[in-house]
């Protein structure tokens, strides 16, 4: 059997091929097109590439695992744990103690309590730490899922990330310290350095880049800068793998070769305030599923 | 223990579309470890959906199928209101059933 359909898929690619040849030979005859239309048509597969991309995506965002990991974390904020045996149920994540509806699209943003501009990976631990009795040491250690386990805070992030699903991102810049992680983020998104002299602006600061097939958003501008927040947390079907921003921040480090950023550091809570303020605006749809 | 399943059914025109997404390793038994070791194999081998005690739905799976795998699938009859059940064994012999309401 398989030898009969190999055979009809092989003529079917001579076809493709001849008409292929005899449509190239059709070109080469027809007059030269003006210049601009040629330019047109250049770009019209890398598009269509994009498209099927995106075909892609929209069908297993229907079906992302990203649920199951939605679930974990909620029985993870509901459970009472650590060395205090108390439940998150008094983390305020900025709306009031407890309340997660909308709370995801509204970080980063300035904690009077500790004084600090806080994303939501790094509000949920310090609400561990200081709520449940977790030591920070402890979860610093391995923060990142890796083929044995997921961290805890990367399953709360995705079941309070999901309680923001269908709404708009509205990150504050009340505070004078958010505003100035705004601009400390600005200046560490083109800051130029290590071995390979590189910062993010150099692969996310123009339009039309790429890596291989992968289109890269624009982060500076407005219109892109919500496909740094779309999708995420996301589950990387290579690997099957739950992550947050706070991993893609810390990956991104790595491809630049610069030095490993502390796991939710007031650096990479910059780099979020700077990039999730850009994105104000646009309605963000919960957490997605990547490549 | 495993993870529960989510499941969701909405009925409509007659037709009940059910989609079940499942927490599992679904390990092929052909990757190896760090030290070259393989790792075992362990899998779900059949899956069942039920509704009003009648058995809607029968599979047998192997280890083509991927980590966490999600199911869609329609049957005919159901109502809202009413309940589907689904239960799955893997190649352990652990199981698992969830159930979830028809909208």
């Amino acid at each position: 059997m398989p030898s009969i359909k190999l055979r009809v898929v092989l003529a079917l690619s001579g076809f493709a091929l001849a008409c292929a040849a005899h449509a190239q030979q059709k070109d080469a005859a027809a007059p030269r097109k003006p210049a601009a239309q040629t330019k047109k048509a250049a770009s019209a597969p890398k598009e269509a590439i994009t498209a099927e991309f995106e075909k892609f995506r929209e069908m297993m965002e229907e079906a992302s695992p990203a649920e199951l990991f939605e679930a974990k974390g909620e029985d993870l904020w509901k459970a009472k744990r650590g060395p205090k045996n108390t439940a998150l149920d008094q983390c305020d994540l900025g709306l009031g103690p407890g309340v997660l509806k909308g709370a995801y699209v509204q970080m980063p943003r300035y904690f009077a309590d500790a004084d600090q501009v806080m994303d939501v990976e790094r509000r949920i631990v310090h609400c561990m730490v200081t709520l449940q009795g977790f030591k920070a040491e402890d979860l610093a250690r391995q923060p990142f899922s890796d083929e044995s386990r997921t961290p805890d805070p990367v399953s709360l992030v995705t079941y309070v990330a999901g309680q923001s699903r269908g709404m708009k991102v509205a990150i504050p810049q009340k505070h004078p310290k958010e505003r100035e992680a705004y601009e400390v983020g600005r200046e560490i998104f083109n800051f130029r350095a290590g071995p390979w002299d590189f910062s993010c602006a150099s692969c996310h600061g123009e339009n039309g880049k790429r890596i291989r097939t992968q289109e890269l958003p624009n982060l500076s501008s407005k219109e892109q800068a919500i496909r740094a927040f779309q999708g995420w947390p996301g589950y990387r079907m290579t690997g099957g793998l739950m992550h947050t921003l706070q991993w893609r921040m810390n990956d991104c480090f790595r491809q630049q070769r610069f030095p490993e950023p502390g796991y939710t550091s007031e650096t990479i809570a910059d780099l979020l305030t700077y990039m999730g303020v850009n994105a104000n605006g646009h309605v963000y749809k919960g957490p997605g599923i990547k490549r | 223990m495993a993870d529960p399943m989510r499941i969701r059914a909405v009925s409509k025109d007659g037709v009940v579309n059910v989609k079940v997404l499942m927490s599992h390793e679904m390990e092929t038994g052909q990757r190896k470890d760090a030290s070259g070791k393989a790792v075992p194999a362990h899998f779900i081998q059949s899956v069942s959906a039920t509704w009003q005690g009648k058995m809607v739905l029968s599979a047998q799976w192997g280890p083509a199928v991927s980590k966490n795998p999600f199911l869609e699938f329609n049957f005919k009859g159901g109502k809202a209101g009413e309940k589907i059940s689904i239960t799955w064994t893997d190649s352990k012999g652990d199981k698992r059933t969830d159930e979830a309401t028809i909208n």
